[in-house]
Order: structure tokens, then sequence, then C-alpha cells
């Protein structure tokens, strides 16, 4: 029974052997240039230090808030593309529901002025 | 294949649903002034889903292969929440215009939170358990919070989302631990496994555990009640109303469904801990209702206590003799709390509007003077409340006590009436501030406020005289059940 | 013949009308009876009452085809185990008989009431109770007609309390009137809990009865009588005495017989109607609509019958020593009650039910008499002291026996015979009634329950006689005093005769008291044959000259001697002395106190109640129990307060609530697992 996990557990021996050659094989071979910003922890991120209480506009959850919920009620189109064919018309007459209902929200909240940043 | 009597056995939930989806949008073109209309359509929903519950009430179908099922039970609690609804949309119309706060999209919310009730009534497998669950849950953290201006509104929101949202999690990893011990969703396949002695009892039993953890939650019981009285104080009163008629009616609705099909077997250890609760529920409740001066407050207790008086016949839930009993006289009481509660909200609302929030027992002094029928509307509910004998209270009240006592549970019996008896003080309080205490109120009564308040208390008188009716009904809606 | 069977069937079935008739009437007075004035308010009143007379004379005509009558059912009422009660009405020559009675003397009050109380509400200064009257007085006919035509135990029980209901809001209808401002309630309540005392006994048969018997219908009860008379005679026994307890309540019998006199502190037409011609009467009807269970006990018919010889003599005693024209006639009612109570004891059930029928007309009439001539007095007392401050009921010259402006003392009447002839005659035709004086009414009704007396117990009929005489006298003595000689006060002197709403219903109840004897008149006995169809008659009634004219004689010997004592030389000034009160001595002055009973009743009963109330009620209830209670109530409050502060308001509080109840939830399970 353990050897269907065995493919698995070549993966995960693979993957950590990788990591390590990777990182062994950079730090061998790299040039070593290090400098004030270099020696940051985020090389190329921001800033990492800063007042904590900076302000954020509201505005940026509502839509970050929109695009999660949109985005995941879509992902529902990919498990049914996949079998639309066996499912057949009322496959797709569920489908357009479900994506009328979406159209509902997205009215309401186009509507609503959710979408215009002022 | 969908079937169209899958479709036909939940025809009036799909009703509510889709009329809140069109709702939502048509409201977004209707002017904020006009907001009556939307009050109105909401209305006008639920009237034809009450329709078409009532016209397919009788059948009994198992639709979407076991996953809903429509009896005389889902029928009877339909009827009991698309009332809820209506009233609670009479009760809000002028209520939120009042405060400022009328969006359509309170009716809408409503709504959604019907169609999850309804939906629990009919549930036939545990992921429509909990669908149902978060569908009705939802609409009402938002609903809870919708006074959004007030803070009190907000912190009540906060808190009923943050814990319900604990409580729904119980709910959903006691449906995982009943699918490991069973390999099944659906109540059908549950029970044939539970028959056939292949499920893993210990991970049955915890299951079962934490599905009661979850409903206890959404009915009150302690020691899950601590939300309540907030939640109660915070939202808007209409809403406040709506959950303490509809949405305990709901978690009663999905305890009785689940805990009577699935978990019979396991009474043995249920039981002692369902006494318990129930004990718990109508000491604490009764007990720390004498010590609120706020109305709100006082029947957010009272809701408590009287759940505990339904978990009292509920107790038995596994003895097949009386269990036809349990569930008639639950029903019976549901029907008779809820009356008179909407009553009782109904006359906050109408005393709220003077004072603006909070109402204490002083704001009541003198209007049995003033407004005489105000006055003797309440003394009826608050009698009933009280279950003072031959009021619909007592009615419901005797036959759940009586099912306790066929069923064997006489000590609870007891603590259940010497609750009962001290709850006569803090009912019987509201009357002597409104008849015996001097005071000059001012009230505007809206007239379907006052309609609310005028069909509530006749509608307990009468049901006062002619009891059986209602529990006819309801053991008719008994006989369907598994 | 089948259409007239059509026809008499739809007619039993307007029986509900009796009672929804004056129902109607209380709405329609209740709704809208402030924007009717007075006239408005009375004639529907008396229509409702006139239409339910209507309906029982439909009722009448309809059983005349029909003997059987029938049961009406209006609906079920209540339906629990093998208790099945409904609301039937029954329709028998019995009870349309009851009706007959009740709804027509009603009527006649009705109308006498609108010119009384128009005068009354006007003197006692409180002219907007007028309309107060009018509904208690349909509820009255109401709940008396739900009594006479119920068809099991408990619905006649619901019409005995509504009676008693009726009697006690009437009595108590100027109920801050009377003496020291609580004399009216006093009796109100006084009446109020002795038949309480006496529906305790009636409850307690009816509970004895359907426990025995498994049902409260009275056909189905009667019919299984001789089975258990049979096997349980006791508890027959049982059943017919607590009856009878129920009995000397509401039909003013010894031992219970006290509130009646005081009743009179009600309203004139309250007193003729309620307590004289209808609602007293209904412990007779009780008794002779169960008569198959007295019939099946005879030691209890025993008890019956002297109970109520006994009332008779010692109430016409009392009454030869009142003053008060109302007192007299009060004792008058109960000493008759006690006549009909020993008919039916004697098994004499149609010659009860026939002295019930003229007695309700005779004693109607002399009551609306006497509230004319009070009327007329209350005229005079106002035209003759022109506005002293004079209100008879505030009782605030009550010091010595007599007073001076007191309407109802027959010391300060005389002569009003000259100034009210119409009262004055129709009261005479009303005394010699009740006197029993051929050829009126109450010679023929009397005289049946002496034959019935004579034929059953020798000892009986002498007590009947010796009361019947007693009748007579003081009815002699009464009608002297008041309406001979000369006026002794000066409202005597300037009273008025009534008008003529008050004098046609006198007129109508006077022609009755003649031609009543024709109901069951000797030889035709019609009575009689109208209710064999519902009752068992065991011996048809036979009339006995020699009896009739021992009867009459007595009665004209008691006339004859009153005149001696109080018409050949009348009371000189309203303070003379009675004239019998020399001769007699302290038998007089016992006869004046009602023999003290009341008193005897303070000290036996009540006193020694009141102390084991005081005991209770002090050191018991409020030391033991109240402070086990108020220390359940502190004890209560200070836990609330307690568990009030685990409210913190803390959302994770509340989470920590709920966990630590899974955790207690699950480690219960897995120590029991």
């Amino acid at each position: 029974m353990l050897m269907e996990f065995l493919p698995l557990l070549i993966i995960l021996l693979l993957a950590v052997f990788i990591g390590v050659f990777v990182v062994v094989l950079g730090s061998t071979f790299g040039p070593k240039r290090p400098g004030q910003r270099k020696n940051s922890p985020y090389e190329s991120g921001m800033v990492p230090y800063g007042p904590a209480k900076r302000r954020i506009s509201v505005r940026y959850y509502l839509i970050a808030v929109l695009f999660i919920l949109f985005d995941i009620e879509v992902v529902f189109l990919v498990p049914w593309a996949v079998v639309v064919r066996q499912i057949g018309v009322p496959g797709l007459v569920f489908m357009i529901i479900f994506v009328l209902i979406l159209e509902v929200a997205h009215l309401y909240a186009w509507k609503k002025g959710a979408l215009e940043w002022d | 294949m969908t079937r169209m009597i899958d479709i036909y056995s939940i025809l009036p939930v799909m009703i509510v649903a889709g009329w809140a989806l069109l709702l939502l949008v048509v409201d977004l073109w209707i002017p904020r002034h006009r907001k009556g209309i939307t009050a109105l359509l909401a209305a006008i929903g639920l009237a034809i889903a009450l329709g078409f519950v009532l016209a397919s009430s009788g059948n009994t179908i198992l639709g979407f292969n076991q996953m809903v099922v429509l009896d005389g039970f889902s029928s009877f609690m339909q009827v009991l929440f698309l009332v809820s609804g209506m009233v609670a949309v009479a009760l809000a119309y002028d209520y939120i215009q009042r405060m400022n706060i009328n969006h359509g999209e309170f009716y809408v919310l409503m709504m959604f939170s019907i169609a999850g009730m309804m939906l629990m009534s009919q549930a036939y497998n545990l992921l429509m358990v909990f669908l149902a669950l978060e569908l009705l849950s939802i609409p009402l953290y938002v609903l809870t919070g919708f006074a959004r201006t007030r803070l009190e509104s907000e912190e009540a929101s906060l808190k009923y989302f943050l814990l319900g949202a604990f409580a729904s999690g119980f709910v959903l990893y006691g449906t995982a631990l009943i699918f490991s011990a069973t390999g099944q969703l659906d109540f059908v396949g549950i029970a044939a496994v539970v028959t056939a002695g292949s499920a893993n009892s210990v991970l049955f039993l915890i299951g079962a555990a934490l599905l009661l953890v979850g409903f206890g939650f959404k009915i009150a019981a302690v020691p899950f009640q601590m939300w309540t009285p907030d939640v109660y104080q915070g939202a808007p009163t209409p809403v406040t109303a709506f959950m303490s008629v509809a949405v305990k009616a709901a978690g009663f609705a999905a305890l009785m469904r689940v805990f009577l099909v699935l978990f019979p077997s396991l009474s043995e250890h249920l039981t002692p801990i369902l006494w318990v609760m129930a004990a718990l529920t109508m000491i604490v409740g009764n007990i720390v209702a004498l010590a609120q001066n706020n109305i709100k407050r006082m029947l957010a207790y009272s809701a408590i206590a009287h759940a505990g008086y339904i978990l009292m016949a509920f107790v038995a839930f596994g003895n097949g003799e009386v269990v036809g009993n349990t569930v008639a006289a639950t029903l019976f009481y549901l029907v008779a709390y809820g009356l008179t509660s909407f009553g009782a909200w109904a006359l906050v609302i109408v005393i709220e509007r003077e004072y603006g929030k909070g109402i204490l027992l002083d704001d009541l002094a003198g209007i049995g003077k003033h407004y005489p029928w105000l006055g003797v509307a309440m003394l009826v509910f608050m009698l009933s409340f009280a279950g003072v004998p031959l009021t619909m209270g007592f009615w419901g009240k005797f036959y759940l006590f009586r099912t306790a006592v066929q069923a064997g549970y006489i000590g609870l019996a007891i603590i259940g009436l010497l609750t009962s008896v001290a709850s006569a003080y803090y009912y019987l309080r509201v009357v002597v501030y409104m008849f015996m205490k001097p005071g000059e109120p001012k009230l505007q009564i809206n007239p379907w406020v006052s309609l609310v308040i005028g069909v509530a208390a006749l509608a307990v008188l009468l049901l006062s005289l002619i009891p059986w009716t209602i529990l006819e009904l309801a053991s008719r809606a008994v006989l369907l059940l598994q | 013949m089948l259409f007239q069977e059509a026809v008499m069937n739809s007619t039993f079935s307007l029986v509900p009308l009796v009672v929804f008739l004056p129902i109607l009437g209380i709405l329609l007075n209740w709704l809208f009876g402030k924007r009717l004035g007075e006239k408005g308010i009375g004639s529907i009143a008396s229509l409702a009452a006139g239409g339910s007379f209507v309906v029982s004379v439909l009722l009448a005509l309809a059983l005349l085809q029909n003997h059987e009558g029938a049961h009406i059912p209006l609906f079920t009422w209540i339906s629990v185990g093998n208790l099945d009660l409904s609301w039937v009405f029954r329709v028998d020559t019995l009870s349309v008989t009851m009706m007959l009675v009740v709804s027509g003397v009603s009527t006649l009050i009705h109308v006498y009431s609108i010119g009384y109380m128009h005068e009354d509400v006007r003197h006692q200064g409180e002219p907007k109770r007028f309309r107060r009257f009018f509904i208690f007085m349909n509820l009255f006919v109401a709940a008396m007609m739900i009594l006479v035509s119920a068809d099991n135990f408990l619905m006649l029980f619901v019409g005995w309390e509504g009676v008693g209901l009726c009697s006690y809001l009437l009595i108590g209808f100027w109920f801050e009137k009377g003496e020291g401002g609580l004399g009216n309630a006093k009796a109100a309540k006084k009446a109020f809990i002795t038949n309480r005392i006496g529906d305790f006994g009636l409850l307690i048969a009816i509970f004895l009865i359907f426990w025995n018997f498994g049902t409260l219908n009275f056909a189905q009860v009667f019919e299984m009588v001789p089975s258990v008379a049979q096997t349980q005679p006791g508890v027959l026994m049982a059943i017919t005495l607590f009856m009878l307890l129920g009995v000397t309540g509401k039909s003013a019998q010894i031992p219970l017989y006290v509130w009646l006199p005081d009743a009179m502190a009600g309203p004139t037409p309250v007193s003729a109607l309620i307590h004289a011609a209808t609602m007293v009467t209904a412990g007779v009807y009780l008794m002779v609509r169960t008569q198959v269970m007295y019939m099946a006990v005879p030691g209890a018919q025993q008890v019956v019958a002297w109970v109520g010889a006994i009332t008779a003599l010692f109430a016409g005693l009392i009454a030869l020593g009142q003053f008060d024209i109302k007192k007299v006639l009060a004792y008058s009612t109960i000493s008759q009650l006690g006549f009909m109570v020993a008919a039916v004891g004697l098994g004499a059930e149609v010659a009860a039910i026939f002295h019930l029928t003229t007695h309700a007309f005779f004693k109607a009439l002399l009551f609306l008499s006497a509230g004319s001539v009070i009327l007329g007095m209350e005229h005079g007392l106002e035209a003759g002291s022109h506005g002293h401050g004079s209100n008879h009921t505030d009782g605030s010259n009550h010091t010595d026996g007599i007073h001076h402006d007191d309407p109802q003392d027959m010391r300060n009447m005389g002569g009003i015979r000259k100034k009210m002839p119409i009262t004055f005659i129709v009261y005479l035709i009303g005394a010699l009634a009740l006197a029993g004086i051929a050829p009126f009414a109450g010679f023929f009704s009397k005289d049946e329950i002496l034959v019935a007396a004579n034929q059953g117990n020798m000892l009986i009929f002498v007590v009947l006689v010796v009361a019947a005489f007693l009748t007579a006298f003081y009815m002699g003595r009464q009608v002297l005093m008041v309406f001979f000689g000369d006026a002794r006060s000066d409202a005597a002197k300037h009273a008025k005769e009534s008008s003529l709403l008050v004098t046609v219903p006198l007129m109508i109840l006077a022609l009755l008291s003649v031609l009543g004897g024709g109901l069951n008149f000797p030889g035709v006995h019609t009575l009689e044959y109208w209710l064999e169809h519902t009752l068992e008659i065991p011996h048809a009634t036979e009339f006995i000259v020699p009896i009739a004219l021992g009867s009459l004689a007595v009665a004209l010997v008691a006339i004859f001697l009153a005149y001696l004592v109080y018409g050949r030389k009348p009371l000189a000034s309203a303070k003379a002395a009675d004239p019998l009160a020399k001769p007699l001595g302290v038998f007089f002055r016992w006869m004046n106190q009602k023999f003290l009973v009341d008193e005897l009743y303070q000290a036996v009963v009540l006193g020694p109640y009141k102390k084991l109330a005081d005991f209770f009620a002090y050191p018991v209830d409020q030391g033991v129990i109240d402070g086990l209670v108020n220390g359940m109530g502190s004890l209560t409050v200070s836990l609330a307060g307690a568990l009030r502060k685990l409210q913190t308001g803390f959302a994770r509080t509340y989470a920590l609530s709920i966990f630590v109840g899974i955790i207690a939830i699950l480690v219960y399970l897995l120590t029991r697992i």
C-alpha cells in the first residue's frame, strides 16, 4: 500500500535536493559584493520599517474584497468547463443561472459606486 | 438528474431567494424616500412563497438525491418563518426610517436569511444543514450592524459575527467527524450506517456533541448564550424581534431534524448533557432577567429562558414513545412564544420611538393610563410569557412540562416550574410600571406596528381559548418527520 | 305534517337567541349607549329582554306541537379525556316554563326600571350609571337563560355563577353608598361570599357526579341514577345533600339565607327581579331538574322538606318584626322559597314550579310597588324638606332604630293610600295573592303545597300552615301600616303617584297575580299536563276542599287579627312602638333583631375563622412564609447580580464560555465511553 506513495517520496527528496543544491551552487560560485542595501532583510521589497499606523484608503480594501469575491466565484467556471460536454444542456443552464446571480452582485456593486475610486 | 419534483420540493425557498435577488436589483432604482416600496415588494414576495408553502404542504418528498426533504414539519416551520418575516417587515418599515437607516438592503437581507431558515427546515444532508446555517446567519450579522452609525449596533454585529463564526466552525467540524465516522453526509446514508453498526462510535458521538454546540449557540442555550443580551440590545429592534422568533425557531428546527433522525441511538450519552443544558438555561435565563432594568436585555434573557423550556422537553429526544409529543409541544411553543414575543417587541418599538435607544423600566411609567390599549396588550403578552393559566403561554408550557413528565424527567420539570414562577416577577414588574407608576409618556404609534400589536394580542387571546387547534396542526406536522 | 315538523324544529333552533339577544343588548348599550341617552338605553335593554320573551313564547308554541322538545347543540366547549362538554341548549317544558317566567318578568321590570332608575340615579347624584344598570340587567337575563336552558351540569354552573356575579354587581350598584359609605359594598360582599359557600357545595356535587357517573349530561346522568341508587346509595345521598347546600345558598334557605335581606341594598327593580322573582328560584329549579336523584334517596328528600318548612316558618317570624318595607318583603321571599323547597322535598315538583311562577308575579309586583312607594316618599322628602341635606343611604343619622327621613321605614309612612291610589290597589292585589286569599294566584299554588304536605308529612303540614298564617298576618300588618291611617312624616304627606312608565308594568303584574292561579286551576291542571312531558309526577295533584277552605280561613283570620292590632288603632307617630312589642316582649325584640342569627354566625363561624385567618396571616404567612419567600427572593437577586457580572461585554469572554462548555461536554463524554 505504501508503494502508492513512492512517487511522492521521490518528489519530496528531489525537491529538498534541488533546493539545497541551488543554494550551495550560488554561494560557492557567485560573486560577493556586500553593501548597505544588499545587507537589508529584503533586497527589493518595501522599506521594512517606518510608522506602524499608515493610513490606507478604505476603498483599497473594498476593491480588494470585491476582487477576492468575484475571483473565487469565477473559479467555479473551471471545473464546470472540464465536464461541460458530459453534463450537456442542463449544465449550461445552471451555469448561466450562476453567472446571472454573479452579475446581480456585479451590478449591485457597480450601481452602488463600489468600483469608483472616489 | 434534476427532476421537476426536486424543483417543486424547494420551490418556496427558491422563490424567496430569487425574489430577494431581483429585489436587490430593483431597489437600486428606488429613491431613498420611497423605500416603502421595497418593504411592500418584500412582503409580497414572502406572501407568494407562503402561498406555495401552503399549496405544497401535506406532501412528503425527498428531493435532489435526498439532499432536501419536504414534509409536514418543514411546511409548518416555513409558515412560521415566512409569517415572522412579514411581521418583521411591518415592524421595520417605520423604525428604520426613524433611525435614518432606511436602505432597501434591509429587506433583501432579511429575505436571504429567511431563505436560509427555510432551507434549514428542509435540509436532509449535513452539508445542506451547514449551507443553510450560513445562509441564515451571515445576513443577520449584517442586519445586526445595520444601524451602523450607532456604536452599540456595530459592537453587537462584530460580537455576533465573531462568535457565530466560532460556532459555525464547530458545526463544520462536527460534520467532518460524522463524515469520517460514517463516510456519509446525507441523513439516509448516515442512519443506514449507524443502524448497521459500522460507524466509528467515538467519532460519531463527538461529532454529534459538536453539532449540539453549534445549534446550542443559535438557540442561545447556556453556556452558549453569552452573545444574546448584547446582540439583542444592540441590534435594531425589528431585527431583534425577528431573531428572537425566527432564528430561534430555525435553530430548533435544525436541532430537532438532526437529532431525531441521526442521533436517537446516542441518547444515552447526550441526554444527561441536554438535561444539564436545559436546567442551566432555564435557571440562568430567568434569574439574570430578574436583575435587568433595560427592557431589551430583559426580553433577551427571557428569550434564553424560553429556549430552556423547549430544551426541557427536548431532553427526551431518544425516547420513541414521547418524541411525537416533544415535537408537537415544541412547535406549539414556538408559535405561542413567537406571537407573544413579536407583540412585546413591537411595544418596545413603539416606546423606543420616543427615547431613541435603550428603554428602561421607568420609561414605561404611565403608559397603561394614557394608552390603555397598549397597556392591555402588554398585559396579555406578559401574562402569556409568564405562563399564567389559560393564556397561550400557559398551554405551551403545559404541553412541554407534560412531555418532560411523561418521559420521566420530573426533576427537570420542577426546575422549570420554579423558574417559571420566578419569571412572573420580572414580567409582572413591567405591568406594574405601566399601570401603577405615574408618568407622562408621549408616543406616536405607527399604524403597521399597532396592527402587529393588535393582531398578536388578539391571536394570543383567541388561541388561549382554543389552543388545541394549533396543537392539532403541530401534531400533524410531526407524523412526517422521520 | 312534515312541513309542520320542519317549522317546529327550526323554531327549536331559535333557542340560542334567548341568550344572545340580551348579549346583543349589552353590546349595543356598551358600544353606543353613551350617545343614545336614557330612553335609548332603556329601550334597547327592554327590547333585548322582550325579544327573549318572544322567543320563549315561540318555543312554548312549538312545544305544544312536539312535547318532547329538543337538544340544540351550539359548539363543543371542552373535550379532554372522557370529559366531553358541549354547549347544548335544552328545550323542554320545564326549561321553557322557566324561560317564560324569567324573560316575561324581566321585560316588565326592565320597562319599569326606565322610569325608576331615571329618578334613582338623580336621587343618588350619578346619572351616568344609568347605562351600567341596564347592561348588568341584560347580563343577568343572559346568565339566567344559560342557567335554565343548560343541558349539562357545567353549563348550568356557568349560568349559576353568572347570575351570582350579576347579583353581586347589582346589590353593590351604589357601592359607595350605604352605612358609613361601605354598607352596600358590604352587603354585596356578604351575598357573594355566602353564595360561594353554597357554590362550593354545588361544585362538590358536580365533581361527585362526574366521578361516579362519568358524564355531566343531564339525560345520561338521570338514566344512570337507578343503578347507582342500587349500588351506591351513599354517593347519591352525598350528591343530593351537597347540591342542597348550593340551593340553600342561592335560594336563601337556612342556614345560608342571611345574605338575602342585606341584598335589599340594591336598587328596587333588582330586588324584584333577582332577589324575589328569578335568581333565587334557581335553586328550586335545580332541584326540580334533578328530581330523579332526590326521588332515589328518600332520606335526602326528608332533609329538603324540613329545611324548606323550617325556613318558611322562621323567616315568616322575622318578617313580622321588621319595619323596613323591603326587608319585610325580603323575609317573605325567604319564607315563600321555603314553601317551594318543602314542596320539592315532598315530591310535589309541579306545585313547586307553580308556586315559583305565581310567586314571581306577585312578589315582583310587591317589590315594584314598594319601589313606587319609596319613589313617592323620596319625592315627598324633597318637596317637604326643600333640600336640607337628606340622603337616605348615606346613613349619617343611623343612631336609634328610627330615622325620620328614611323613605323605606314603614313607621314613617301611613295614609299613602290616598296619595298613590294606583300603587295602593296593585299592592293590595299583590298582598292578597301572597296571603293566599282566593281567587288570587297565591291561594292556588300554596294550596297545592299544603295538600302535598298533608298527604306526606303531617308535622310539616302543621309548620307550613303556621307559616301561611304568619304570611297573611305580616302582609296585613304591612298594608295597614303603609297605606292606612294618617301620614306620620312630611315625606308621606307629600308623597306623589309615580309615572305611567312605572305603574303600567305594575298593572300588568297585578293582572297576572289575579289570573296566575289559572295556570294550574283545580280540575284543569294545565301546568301539570304541560310539565308531565319533562318531569316524573308521582301522584297527581288533588284539590281537597277542606284543606283549601282551611287555609283560606287561616289567612282570613290572620288578616283580621292584623286589622285588630294595626288597623283599628294605627300607629300614632313614627316614634310609637309596634303594638305587638309589648305583649310579645323579648320575643318581638328577637324577631326585630332577626333572632340574632347574624350575630350568632359572627360569634360561632366568622369570629373563630377570622382568628384563624389572622393567625395564618401574621405569624405564619408574614413571618414564616414571607421570610422564606423574601429570603429566596434576595438570594435570587444576589445570584442574579453575581451571574450578571459574568456578562463582561468582551467577546473573548463569551468565546471562552462556549469553549468551556465544549470542554465540559467532551470531558464528560470521554469519561463515559
